[in-house]
């Protein structure tokens, strides 16, 4: 764990009792009340545990992101926060309400984008934007309002009347989202939105949330692609193992856990490992990964340089900023999408 | 919010039925019409002449029969209607996680998916009923409680079933259903000819089943020869193997969907 002396704000710390609105410090009382809040969250299936002990609070009107690998325990922790898997340890609370005696009334003012798509095959499009807004108890008349307000939104009326299944991904996963709007809702849970999603799929996807988050909603994602994390996420936390490992805005983390510049060597198979300790010294950081070597400093173009003044000849020299990605090696040892 | 999560269940699954009702609209007509012709007046011919007025109580072989393939049919279509449709929602399609999703709970899940059930075996054995009547094979006004007696014959079934297909992950579990569910109680259970015609070391089998409970109070019913006790008790069996699949069902549906 990184040294907590960071001026991020992360509420009262986990000695206090969460969902207790009695008794709150005076010092807290103008921060506004989370619309999320966990302590010492914990998801275990039989002796596995997904979810190990998290502390986060998700403020309303942000954009929050877990990022991480796959099995980091994401898609565990948005099931809890949805309030269909319960939490086995630990302290949650949505709305200010507890999942296990609230469940139904935090999912009526949810919208859930899941892993997977849940679509009703059995339906039209139509017809799935219809029932769902039945689940919610809106009237037909006005779930057939939204749902053609809906359609048009996510760029799908003319396909109001078609089956689901000869859509595609893109445009299944838009009506996903569409479906999960048909409550209004106040937050928005997106596991994996854009995950199989060819590249201009996503960027008509990432501006119909950024849309979404303009009028207010909260959202909250996870994600492994560090470029989704870092184009929709205020405040993120890096999960690892079931674990958070940690938390701030893009930037932050970036500044706290990288340099600010990286070069890239690729090199002609069999020189990497023959390079032995010619990188030392060369950058703040050396990390050796299995295609190249990244160099970690301010001054990118001064480390690629530098090597090449040593006699080294990579194949390639690539210069870049800083990205999660990074961030994440550094933290986990590991690149997010293995 | 209970019942009207159910409902809400109902109305998903009416929908999908307004889709695909064309399909299963002839057979349901025909196939009461197809089963009483042949069996109750063709073969019924053969049975009426050969003396068997003693062994099936002084009636035709069509008033027999029909009460108790009205029974039959209501557990062939509560049968079909409790797996491939539950599986597919809860493993293919997992539309269930999408309802459980929004203000929809578990139980809702389980109570409407057993009410459009219900709602399908009212449809089914209406119709098989007024075909019943048309036929003459109707004896006595109490007949009419035959429509909830085969209902009640077809939950019994249907809520032990949905249970089933909820901890199943493939189809290949239904084929054992039918085959050795299914097809010999639609054989043995007293539709086609009575239970003590069965080998004595069998009759015990028929007695614990449900179906033979459904056929034997449905005749009694439409044949206007009611006996108190034992209608009670067949009352009593198909209640227990209806409820006892509720429970085992709802708690199915947590195990798999609420983890």
């Amino acid at each position: 764990m990184p040294a907590a002396a960071d001026p991020v704000p992360t509420g009262p710390p986990p000695t206090v009792p969460s969902g207790a609105p009695t008794g709150v410090p005076a010092v807290l009382a103008t921060v506004p009340e989370p619309l999320i809040r966990a302590r010492g969250l914990t998801k275990r299936f039989g002796r596995f545990t997904a979810v190990d002990a998290v502390d986060f609070d998700v403020a309303p009107g942000e954009a929050f992101g877990f990022l991480g690998p796959n099995g980091a325990g994401k898609t565990s922790t948005m099931r809890m926060i949805g309030c269909v898997s319960p939490v086995t340890a630990g302290s949650l609370s949505v709305f200010g309400m507890d999942p296990h005696t609230d469940g139904g009334r935090i999912r009526a003012r949810l919208g859930v984008v899941p892993q997977a798509d849940t679509l009703d095959m059995e339906l039209t499009v139509r017809e799935n934007l219809l029932i769902y807004g039945r689940y919610f108890d809106l009237p037909r008349r006005e779930a057939l309002r939204r749902a053609a307000e809906l359609l048009q939104f996510v760029q799908l009326a003319e396909r109001a009347d078609d089956e689901v299944e000869p859509l595609s991904g893109g445009m299944k996963r838009r009506l996903t989202i569409a479906r999960s709007l048909i409550n209004e809702p106040e937050l928005l849970l997106l596991d994996e939105p854009t995950t199989g999603l060819d590249p201009q799929a996503r960027h008509l996807l990432w501006d119909r949330l950024y849309r979404l988050k303009q009028r207010g909603v909260t959202l909250v994602l996870t994600t492994h692609y560090m470029d989704e994390a870092e184009q929709l996420c205020d405040r993120l936390v890096v999960m690892d193992k079931a674990r958070i490992v940690a938390e701030g805005s893009p930037r932050e983390l970036i500044e706290r856990h990288s340099s600010r510049e990286v070069t890239e060597l690729r090199f002609a198979p069999g020189v990497q490992e023959s390079l032995g300790g010619r990188l030392d010294g060369l950058a703040d950081r050396v990390e050796w990964l299995p295609d190249r070597v990244l160099l970690y400093a301010a001054d990118g173009e001064a480390a690629a340089r530098a090597a090449h003044g040593r006699g080294i000849r990579a194949e390639s020299v690539l210069v870049r900023r800083s990205t999660l990605e990074d961030v994440f090696l550094r933290l986990t040892g590991r690149s997010l999408v293995e | 919010m209970a019942l009207r999560g159910a409902l809400r269940i109902v109305e998903h699954d009416a929908m999908v039925y307004r889709r695909t009702w064309r399909g299963g609209i002839v057979t349901t007509i025909l196939g009461p019409f197809l089963f009483l012709a042949s069996m109750g007046l063709g073969l019924g011919g053969y049975v009426d002449r050969g003396g068997s007025a003693a062994v099936l109580g002084g009636v035709s072989y069509l008033a027999f029969l029909a009460p108790g393939l009205l029974a039959a049919q209501a557990m062939q279509t509560a049968a079909f209607e409790s797996t491939y449709p539950i599986l597919g929602r809860i493993q293919w399609d997992k539309t269930y996680l999408a309802a459980l999703a929004t203000p929809i709970g578990v139980d809702d899940l389980v109570w409407g998916e057993l009410g459009w059930i219900a709602v399908r075996l009212t449809f089914a054995c209406g119709i098989f009923l007024i075909v019943m009547a048309g036929f003459g094979a109707v004896h006595s006004p109490l007949a009419v409680l035959d429509l909830p007696v085969a209902v009640l014959t077809g939950l019994a079934f249907a809520a032990p079933i949905v249970a089933f297909s909820a901890t199943q992950r493939r189809d290949s579990g239904f084929n054992a259903i039918f085959r050795f569910g299914v097809t010999p109680l639609f054989l043995f259970s007293g539709t086609f000819f009575p239970v003590d015609r069965l080998p004595e070391p069998l009759q015990p089998v028929a007695w614990i089943t449900p179906l033979y409970h459904g056929v034997d109070l449905a005749r009694a019913l439409s044949l206007g020869r009611v006996d108190p006790l034992p209608a009670g008790v067949h009352l009593v069996v198909l209640v227990a193997f209806a409820a006892g699949g509720v429970a085992l069902a709802r708690a199915a549906f947590r195990r798999r969907l609420r983890v």
